[in-house]
């Protein structure tokens, strides 16, 4: 295995572990409206994610950041291209991480709510954009013979690539009523549940619908990379499976298989791109491969050496922190947030 | 307007804003947890007061320098995607780094120690804070890594149309970044330090309601304070020689010298005519230039004529002037608050020192004044280390003009500056807002209440 393709794994793990954490806060701060009746409810649901989201928040810039070190060109097509959507992306990001330290610390019922709003926007509009980048980077967009992305905002937002935005945010959305179901107690653990299992069908029919879409799409599957083989089939089988769980009320075992659907979701888009990063849609010739777009093989050696000792050493303490704070909230547990 | 100078604003415009908020991330960390320390050691309430105080204020403005940092990452590709293919083979590196090593530390354990208070022992809480402290300040680590090889490009070579690592120790020890990082992390204690005996002073002359713990704070940050403003200007001061080797255009621009002297005097005040490169109105001390340069009275500094032709023969034709005035003022407000802030904490220190904090001494209330001062003295220092780098984007590499993404439009970058500006703005009145009420109400934090029931913490060890 060359070195460019141990690191469009590791990318490819990156933004793995991204959904698969931010994925349930995303889907918490989706569901604050909705499941938040008062103010220490809302608290309640916030805090579930208190000591963490910032934490997996970290996995995007880090996706980022990998991106920029060993793929420079994917780095600066991607975001000069996607101009408005990662802006917009931004913004979201921005109110959201500032709404969590903010909210609860003035008690003035307009102030709690513009900040439970900006949760919700920021927790929504995030997991929405990004489906529709990763549909898009399945579909292709037009890329020029320069690398440079010619196609304005508003092709962004086609058909095909909503359906993906939209099946994240329900992928996201009901990744994150498990995980509260799994986290809180009493009624507010009882209404998660009710919400997880009214969940459980659009995030199946939506993600079903988008991967038929792909199988049958002259754009998508005629073009693949890898053939994915049982890899999708295994992400649906554990979303079929998380609905058996729920219904079972076993929240731990649910939650475990809506993160093995992420996983296995992502990972289908991956080998469907490989060995491209950025497919386009004018010119097979243009697409950005992990070859043609990476650094030098002296940056992509010693980028290997560090990523491989501190990604086991970040593993280990985040995975820390979740036990740190394993145990569920109640109305008694004292809230930070 | 053209997308260049569009770009540039909006690089200024969220830098400058994200680095209100990072300086006292970098000093408030080392000084919560060194308060935490002495709460550990000594078991003293007035330290666990202090720690959850200055905690409190240190997690508010955390907040703001994380999501204004996202920008950062992002903006390089989204702006400047030219700038990110020639040098994103290099650039990238330390950015990925910075993520991995340090973003990943510091959000995990400020998650830990927020929330942690009852989960984790005295020890592994304090401990928890220090890795914060030591995150925080790696993360500056290695993005002034990335940004000294902006200002010295080294170990690269030029190859396929773009700047390529050739070593990375070279790139990590760059002689830049250890005249550099010190520079920044000193100027964060002395911002964190500013902080803490701005608000204590502020309590001392209010009432007497939490004057054990205002007291020790001002102490502790005077005697921080003074070792930190002292280093600032010594670190300051090998960061000036530095750029007169390495970058002798901005050090020219920052002295508006516009003929190469031998001795060189230093400007106390010049009224220049920058299109007419000469001076109008001038006070000048004979020698002070070249002592600042090469700690003795003789030795040639250049000026801007001489550096411009010598530009123009290695670069080519072209303007490698740059823009005079900001450089000089930046310069001079930097140094002129820099001064200014080692005579408070020394007056600090003394007061500190004669233990008569309760007494309402005189020019007391001055401190509360100066918080504001490092934060204008590090923009303006940071003014003067980008915009003196003019022309070049990557100094003597590849200049500003073209560094841009071909295909965003002015409207798109006129749209995001705008968007960025206002939704910054709003953010910055509801963090001054939360600062100024936590900051003047300690009774807010959870100090008091957690009194009663200030019982040791369990381990959660051994469960």
């Amino acid at each position: 295995m060359d070195l460019n393709i141990l690191w469009f794994v590791l990318i490819a793990v990156l933004y793995i572990g991204f959904f698969v954490l931010e994925g349930f806060d995303f889907g918490v701060g989706i569901l604050l409206p909705f499941l938040g009746k008062d103010d220490k409810n809302r608290r309640l649901i916030i805090n579930t994610i208190g000591p963490h989201w910032d934490g997996n928040e970290v996995w995007l810039l880090t996706a980022g950041g990998a991106t920029f070190a060993a793929f420079p060109h994917w780095y600066a097509t991607f975001f000069s291209g996607f101009y408005l959507a990662l802006f917009l992306l931004l913004l979201a990001l921005i109110i959201r991480g500032v709404a969590f330290e903010f909210r609860s610390k003035d008690d003035h019922p307009k102030w709690r709510a513009l900040w439970d709003w900006c949760i919700f926007i920021g927790s929504f509009l995030p997991a929405l954009l990004l489906g529709v980048a990763f549909a898009n980077l399945l579909r292709g967009v037009p890329i020029d013979d320069s690398m440079n992305y010619v196609g304005g905002f508003w092709n962004l937002l086609n058909p095909y690539a909503l359906v993906g935005g939209l099946s994240s945010v329900a992928l996201f959305t009901l990744h994150g009523a498990v995980y509260l179901s799994l986290k809180t107690s009493d009624d507010l653990m009882a209404r998660s549940r009710k919400v997880a299992n009214q969940l459980w069908l659009p995030a199946v029919i939506l993600p079903g619908i988008f991967f038929v879409w792909t199988y049958f799409s002259p754009q998508g599957y005629a073009r693949l990379g890898i053939d994915p083989g049982m890899i999708p089939l295994v992400a649906g089988a554990a979303m079929l499976l998380s609905g058996y769980f729920l219904r079972k009320k076993q929240e731990g075992w649910a939650f475990g298989m809506t993160a093995v659907s992420i996983i296995f979701a992502v990972a289908t888009i991956f080998l469907m791109l490989f060995p491209r990063v950025m497919v386009s849609s004018l010119s097979e010739t243009f697409s950005l491969t992990i070859y043609n777009a990476s650094s030098s093989p002296y940056t992509l050696k010693v980028m290997s050496i560090i990523a491989i000792t501190l990604v086991p050493i970040v593993l280990v303490y985040q995975g820390w922190s979740y036990w740190v704070f394993r145990q569920r909230l109640t109305h008694q547990s004292e809230l930070e947030y | 307007m053209d997308v260049t100078i569009l770009a540039r604003l909006q690089f200024a415009v969220t830098t400058i804003y994200h680095f209100f908020f990072v300086p006292l991330t970098l000093g408030l960390s080392v000084l919560v947890a060194i308060m935490e320390t002495l709460y550990v050691r000594t078991n003293k309430d007035v330290y666990r007061k202090m720690t959850k105080f200055w905690g409190k204020l240190f997690i508010i403005n955390f907040a703001m320098g994380v999501v204004t940092g996202i920008v950062q990452e992002f903006q390089f590709g989204m702006n400047w995607s030219e700038y990110s293919r020639f040098v994103g083979d290099i650039f990238g590196a330390p950015l990925a780094i910075e993520a991995l090593a340090a973003f990943f530390l510091e959000s995990t354990f400020l998650g830990i120690w927020i929330f942690g208070w009852d989960k984790l022992s005295k020890k592994q809480h304090a401990s928890a804070m220090w890795l914060v402290a030591f995150a925080s300040n790696l993360s500056a680590l290695w993005i002034l890594i990335a940004n000294s090889f902006m200002q010295q490009p080294v170990g690269y070579v030029l190859n396929n149309g773009r700047a390529e690592m050739t070593d990375f120790f070279a790139v990590i020890l760059n002689p830049n970044i250890w005249t550099q990082f010190p520079h920044v992390f000193i100027s964060g204690l002395a911002t964190g330090s500013f902080f803490i005996l701005g608000i204590s002073a502020y309590h001392l002359l209010r009432d007497k309601k939490f004057a054990d713990m205002f007291t020790r704070s001002f102490q502790i940050a005077a005697a921080i304070g003074i070792i930190a403003t002292i280093g600032v200007i010594m670190t300051g001061h090998s960061q000036a020689q530095h750029m007169v080797q390495t970058q002798p255009m901005k050090m020219a621009a920052a002295e508006a010298l516009w003929e190469s002297e031998d001795p060189a005097a230093m400007s106390l005040l010049t009224i220049g005519n920058e299109k007419e490169r000469r001076d109008v109105f001038a006070i000048r001390i004979p020698s002070a230039l070249s002592l600042l340069a090469y700690d003795q009275l003789t030795g040639e500094v250049r000026g801007i004529n001489d550096l411009q032709a010598e530009y123009e023969q290695t670069y080519g034709p072209g303007d490698y002037v740059p823009p005079v005035a900001i450089s000089y003022w930046s310069f001079r407000l930097m140094v002129g608050i820099g001064t200014l802030m080692l005579i408070a904490v020394g007056y600090a220190l003394l007061l500190a020192m004669g233990e008569q904090l309760e007494e309402k001494p005189r020019f007391m209330k001055a401190f509360v004044w100066f918080i504001p001062l490092p934060f204008i003295a590090i923009s303006s220092g940071w003014i003067l280390t980008e915009v003196g780098r003019f022309p070049w984007i990557v100094f003597g590499l590849m200049k500003i003009d073209g560094a841009t993404s071909p295909n965003v439009t002015p409207g798109m970058l006129l749209t995001t500056l705008i968007g960025f500006t206002l939704v910054y703005g709003v953010l910055m009145v509801a963090d001054i807002y939360l600062l100024l009420k936590y900051a003047k109400n300690p009774e807010f934090t959870d100090i008091v209440e957690m009194e009663s029931s200030a019982a040791p913490a369990v381990s959660i060890v051994g469960e």
